[in-house]
């Protein structure tokens, strides 16, 4: 059980080894040899920086978010419905279809809601009221 | 057991390597065929045909100066390439690319060309993984504390999440076919055996759909052209990762060819047969290893060209056009695919 997992516990260290060191040999080998940068301001095209980024952003951003979490708990669910389907369905099982089908017909509810409110149209302004 | 724990350590460092020696060449096969499609040169000048252009690229970015502008958050700016490069180097592991289970080396069993062939997750733990990779983009674009990068940040999560669904969507009919969560297993099924004596039975005959929607999320997933908002050269001048020069730069470029590798073996191993080839029930043992690595890698080759086809020949979408396509068009398609795969099932259409 736990032996399966020896290959994971294997690449997990190569890929962190991998990238700690390129990370730190490009600190290492690039380590100021044409003295300190002057260039060091945050990059705008050359415009001059008038104030900083960290403003406020579209709520769009947050409600694709939520929407998404709901949706991806909920597809979640579906796996293990879908691993024992073929198993069910040789045992002579006639429902596990129709479960799946209710589930989907729910979550089809919620889709065509959020559809309805406009939480999928991006341009839209003022489609939360 | 330490013979065990010296197999996959050996699998892990060749199958990586190779990943790794394909970024490379994906690299050249980017530059010369962009060049081929815009009727120009491109690199000619390093190595034959300028194939060692890559090499050359490595070392300049690693030794150019390594610089850290002065409004960024240092901890999470240095972090977050490492978690692109971490998450693309982990997703693979689980993708046979070639056969072998019949093989023992030095009295271990090979299990196949694969990094983790007996993890039971499978392909959960790829989707697990895979999504980790958002973290990296999301990381940057904000602590580099510039417009452009958070803009870039921002916009590549939410195209990430909304196609994810559509892409897991995707992944569930085949596995509802397979009844399985384990990709050798996905593989297993559909080689071997032929419709009207001619057709293999690839997932890509019954699943026409949901293979046109899982490549048009992978599309969306490695941030690649039509759907390579995050980076939008002509509005957010490189997106997430304008602030980063040298090898960190590269980080993200090297870990985006190497999202777009699994991807192609993905789509390659889910919908077209993964390594089977047709007669391939006449050999056994390390011809058999030798062949299915071939037929491996011409379709995966098909594919990685079929990114790059794509890339030059697309105009990009529009965002309101990316969220739209998302969640109206590809969402309900996938569920379609695995209402239709279920359905089948049941009536015994599919095997």
């Amino acid at each position: 059980m736990i032996a399966q997992y020896i290959p994971v516990v294997l690449a997990f260290a190569f890929a962190v080894t991998v990238a700690v060191a390129m990370v730190g040999l490009s600190a290492l080998l690039g380590r100021g040899r044409f003295g300190r940068s002057r260039t060091r301001d945050t990059f705008e095209s050359g415009m001059p920086l008038l104030d900083g980024s960290r403003k406020r952003v579209s709520v769009r951003f947050f409600v694709v978010a939520m929407v998404f979490i709901v949706f991806d708990v909920e597809v979640a669910f579906l796996f293990p419905w879908a691993v024992s389907v073929r198993g069910l369905l040789a045992e002579g099982n006639t429902t596990v279809l129709l479960d799946g089908l209710v589930f989907l017909v729910l979550l089809a509810v919620g889709y065509a809601y959020l559809w309805r409110e406009g939480a999928f149209d991006w341009s839209r302004r003022g489609s939360q009221s | 057991m330490w013979a065990e724990i010296a197999v996959s350590a050996v699998k892990v460092a060749v199958i990586a390597g190779t990943v790794l020696t394909l970024v490379a060449v994906m690299e050249w096969v980017e530059r010369r065929g962009a060049a081929f499609i815009q009727d120009r040169l491109g690199p000619n000048r390093v190595g034959p045909l300028g194939l060692f252009q890559p090499i050359v690229d490595a070392v300049k970015l690693l030794f150019k100066e390594d610089l850290t502008p002065a409004n960024v958050n240092r901890g999470l700016y240095l972090l977050a390439p490492m978690i692109s490069v971490s998450v693309a180097l982990l997703t693979f592991i689980v993708i046979p690319f070639g056969a072998g289970k019949d093989i023992t080396v030095f009295g271990v069993p090979l299990g196949g060309i694969e990094v983790a062939p007996d993890l039971g997750v499978g392909v959960l733990f790829l989707l697990a993984i895979g999504s980790l990779g958002v973290y990296g983009i999301v990381l940057a674009g904000w602590s580099s504390n510039n417009k452009y990068s958070l803009l870039g940040g921002l916009r590549s999560s939410a195209q990430l999440i909304s196609y994810e669904l559509s892409m897991t969507l995707a992944v569930l009919g085949v596995l509802l076919a397979t009844g399985s969560l384990r990709l050798d297993a996905v593989v297993a099924r559909q080689g071997g055996q032929f419709w009207l004596g001619v057709i293999p039975q690839w997932n890509v005959v019954p699943q026409i759909l949901g293979c046109i929607v899982f490549v048009v999320a992978v599309f969306a997933e490695t941030n690649r052209l039509p759907f390579d908002l995050a980076e939008a050269e002509t509005e957010l001048v490189a997106g997430y990762h304008v602030e980063y020069s040298s090898m960190k730069f590269a980080a993200f470029l090297m870990s985006e060819y190497m999202n777009m590798v699994t991807a192609s073996a993905l789509i390659v191993t889910l919908f077209f047969g993964g390594w089977t080839f047709p007669g391939m029930g006449r050999f056994s043992g390390w011809p058999l290893l030798a062949l299915s690595l071939v037929a491996f890698g011409i379709k995966l080759a098909f594919f990685l060209w079929l990114f790059v086809w794509v890339r030059w020949s697309l105009p990009r979408f529009r965002y309101d056009q990316l969220m739209r396509l998302g969640w109206k068009g590809l969402l309900p398609l996938a569920t379609l695919n695995l209402v239709w795969v279920g359905v089948a099932m049941a009536m015994g259409w599919i095997r």
